[in-house]
């Protein structure tokens, strides 16, 4: 019928980065970060049902996830969260560099998005430890016998303990939601050696970076993630 | 890539000569490859599938558990879900016809990601393999709903492996979904708006939302029950003041929208082969493209109604209640238009033809069925019961499978330049459509009377209308092996099959038969809105393609 009208080859099919199934640059790219964007929408529903789980169980048993939540070492906590923020600012300068057409300032700050990220998993690592010494990682060995928030004030006779069994389910979301965030972690930073090895190569120029910049974007969200954790996690009824 | 037209043999090239070898074909990238990759694959669960459901059927034949015993009849019926449902109806039509079919249909040269497209089949086969190996290890028997605390605490079977072989298919559905999106938006022919595409590319749209945004719930939800078995975490767990109705509602957040995923991309298919063999305009083209995306949503606001006996709060179940409801009204959209386009329509009766008349018939008896579903009274009645089954089988068999089949006839010629027999295709059309009722419509009576699902063993009285049951499964599986015996067979002794046999609308009808690996000559322009079959019977004589061999 009235197929024929061949839309002529663009000289742009000489570009050895544009893909055989595109027609331009722009349309690679478009769709390769439109298909980033799905993915992490797939993402948010993917911890989205962990955070349901968690909001649930906050709610039923608010004083216990309190005493459990104080448990946790804040001061760590809060490191984390400033080194996390500080790779988002790394990942920025290093799209930053590649528009930039700076090899070697590209390849530093993905390494140095590389070193927050380690450090990251490094220092939870050692509130996993942590957990462990104290027998707060759910299972056989569980045990947890702290009081409720606030009750300090009262005599000893009367104050009130929480319940293990509901600390031992703030524990488990606490493995659960933070392992699934570490698990993220560390294909970011495989991702990232990966992408550095190729920026070294000096596969990425201003005129193409679209991995560099998906990347980020998955980093940033696994940002946005820890951001939600460590308020849901750390600071219940910390105000006291 | 090749990029001769001519083969050696002296062969125009298609995507079937394209390249020979076991490695030709295990690291293409060519979509079309990869569906067929995928037909074989899913192919091989449906006959898994349907073995388990033979052997329920014959057990069934007698009111006392005289071929298997419960614990086996148990894990028969789970695996048979399992399988079934994730193994063969959610990738069937959108993996294999939706994979083949939309870039054709959009005048693209592959879907936007062809590696990713790779990838998802190896994520279902890494899950099938699982599966696999969980039925040779002894199988599994927590329902194909794994509901806790009994998939947590209590079974000692393959529960692990089961739920990591699911995980991957989800992820390989995920990323079909994904695939498909992109492809969509940013791959269309110029010319192609959003408002002439087939709504078989509509019905992929709106499965693939269901698919990105559903099937993550469903993987977290399943990776928390391995980690409860795995290290005793307490998530769900009633015994530390877990709640195994949250695993519910997760669990069904994806599974009901699951149902569109598995019979949406079928309406697609009906929508194509109604049009075609009407010889007519779809009627209310915008009222199906609006239908076929309220169906996902609001398939996204009705999880809790497979939850009403479950202990959820009685608001919530008149909410959801309501909710069902609103499903008809889109489904219903959609069954009126089909028809409307029949009427007056030059109707005439091929194979896939027959296959979308029986797809109308028994997806409204399967809707309406649903219905009294939706209905909290009802509902309370016939819940867990044979009438819940034969509904949910109008739907998923008697709908979504005979969508398939139709569309596996009505795509043959294009997938590989070869006709099918039409009198065995009709033949065979006829049998599965009788097979099907006489299996499934017993099992609304026998569910009304009150026959409770997962039982190995019955009361006498249900015997005569099990019997029929089982007689009609019997008819539908030799419905379900005569295609696949002429489909194999016309791929050697089948008529060539020119470009466009049923002169359809649509572009993937305007390339050779087989198609060329990236599917056009030349760079398609549309200029005309779909299913133009007013224009297309006017002039008698089109444009000369040539057909392959």
């Amino acid at each position: 019928m009235h197929t024929s009208q061949a839309v002529a080859d663009k000289p742009e099919h000489e570009n050895p980065a544009l893909l055989h199934h595109f027609a331009t640059k722009g349309q690679q790219k478009n769709a390769a970060s439109l298909g980033m964007w799905l993915f992490l929408a797939q993402e948010v529903m993917f911890f989205g049902g962990l955070f349901c789980a968690y909001l649930v169980y906050r709610y039923k048993y608010f004083g216990d996830f309190g005493s459990a939540s104080q448990q946790l070492d804040i001061r760590l906590g809060t490191i984390n969260t400033v080194v996390l923020i500080c790779s988002s600012l790394t990942v920025v300068l290093a799209i930053r560099a590649v528009q930039l057409g700076k090899r070697m300032a590209l390849v530093f700050w993905l390494l140095a998005t590389i070193l927050f990220g380690l450090a990251f998993l490094g220092i939870k690592a050692d509130e996993y430890a942590e957990k462990f010494e104290k027998h707060h990682v759910p299972g056989a060995s569980f045990s947890y016998h702290e009081l409720l928030p606030g009750q300090e004030k009262f005599p000893p006779a009367e104050r009130q303990y929480a319940n293990p069994h509901h600390a031992e389910m703030f524990f488990s979301l606490y493995f659960a939601m933070t392992g699934m965030h570490a698990l993220h972690m560390i294909i970011g930073v495989g991702l990232f050696g990966f992408l550095a090895y190729k920026a070294w190569r000096g596969k990425y120029t201003p005129d193409y970076y679209t991995p560099i910049e998906n990347a980020g974007l998955y980093w940033h969200f696994v940002d946005i993630v820890w951001i939600y954790l460590f308020g849901l996690l750390y600071l219940i009824d910390r105000h006291r | 890539m090749a990029t001769a037209v001519v083969s050696d043999s002296g062969e125009r090239e298609t995507y079937l000569n394209a390249g020979y070898g076991l490695k030709s074909w295990l690291l293409t990238v060519d979509h079309k490859r990869i569906a067929l990759l995928y037909l074989m694959s899913i192919t091989f669960f449906f006959f898994i599938g349907g073995f388990f459901a033979l052997l329920i059927r014959l057990e069934l034949l007698t009111p006392a558990g005289e071929l298997v015993q419960s614990d086996t009849y148990n894990k028969l019926f789970t695996m048979h879900g399992q399988v079934m449902v994730f193994f063969f109806l959610i990738p069937a039509v959108p993996a294999v016809l939706g994979n083949f079919l939309i870039p054709l249909m959009i005048g693209a040269k592959d879907l936007a990601f062809p590696r990713i497209n790779l990838l998802s089949w190896y994520l279902y086969i890494i899950g099938g393999t699982l599966m696999i190996y969980t039925i040779l290890n002894g199988g599994v028997d927590t329902g194909w709903t794994f509901y806790t605390p009994l998939s947590t605490e209590f079974l000692k079977t393959n529960v692990i492996s089961a739920i990591v072989g699911i995980f991957f298919a989800g992820f390989s559905s995920i990323l079909t979904g994904l695939n498909f999106i992109v492809t969509i938006h940013r791959m269309r022919a110029p010319g192609m708006t959003w408002n002439r595409l087939p709504l078989f590319v509509w019905a992929h749209y709106a499965t693939s939302i269901i698919q990105v945004l559903g099937t993550p719930v469903v993987a977290i939800t399943l990776v928390l029950v391995a980690l409860e078995r795995l290290f005793h975490l307490g998530i769900f767990n009633p015994m530390l003041g877990g709640d195994p109705l949250l695993f519910q509602h997760l669990f069904w957040f994806y599974s009901h929208p699951a149902v569109y995923i598995m019979i949406l991309p079928g309406m697609g298919i009906v929508s194509e082969i109604v049009c075609c063999f009407s010889r007519k305009r779809i009627f209310g083209y915008k009222a199906m493209t609006l239908a076929v995306v309220g169906i996902a949503v609001i398939g996204f606001l009705v999880w809790a109604h497979h939850m009403f006996v479950a202990g959820i709060s009685v608001y919530a179940a008149l909410i959801f209640s309501l909710l069902s409801y609103f499903v008809a009204v889109p489904s219903a959209i959609k069954v009126f238009n089909w028809t409307a386009t029949m009427y007056k329509g030059s109707i005439t009766y091929q194979t896939p033809m027959l296959y979308a008349f029986g797809f109308i018939g028994l997806f409204t008896i399967g809707g309406l069925t649903g219905l009294f579903l939706a209905c909290l009274g009802m509902d309370v009645h016939v819940h867990d019961t044979y009438f819940i089954i034969a509904h949910f089988h109008y739907i998923m068999v008697g709908g979504m499978v005979m969508a398939y089949l139709g569309g596996m006839h009505f795509w043959w010629p294009k997938i590989t330049g070869r006709m099918y027999p039409e009198g065995w295709g009709k033949l065979a059309a006829l049998i599965v459509f009788i097979g099907f009722n006489l299996t499934f419509f017993p099992q609304f009576i026998l569910g009304y009377l009150g026959m409770p699902r997962r039982y190995h063993a019955y009361p006498a009285e249900f015997q005569i209308l099990n019997v029929l049951s089982t007689a009609g499964a019997t008819i539908l599986a030799v419905g379900y092996l005569l295609p696949m015996v002429y489909f194999v067979w016309s791929m050697r002794y089948g008529k060539p099959a020119p470009p466009n046999p049923w002169n359809a609308a649509g572009l993937e009808w305007q390339t050779q038969s087989p198609p060329p690996t990236f599917n056009f000559d030349e760079q398609p322009v549309v200029t005309w809105e779909a299913y133009n079959y007013d224009e297309i019977d006017e002039i008698p004589e089109k444009e000369e393609v040539p057909v392959a061999h």
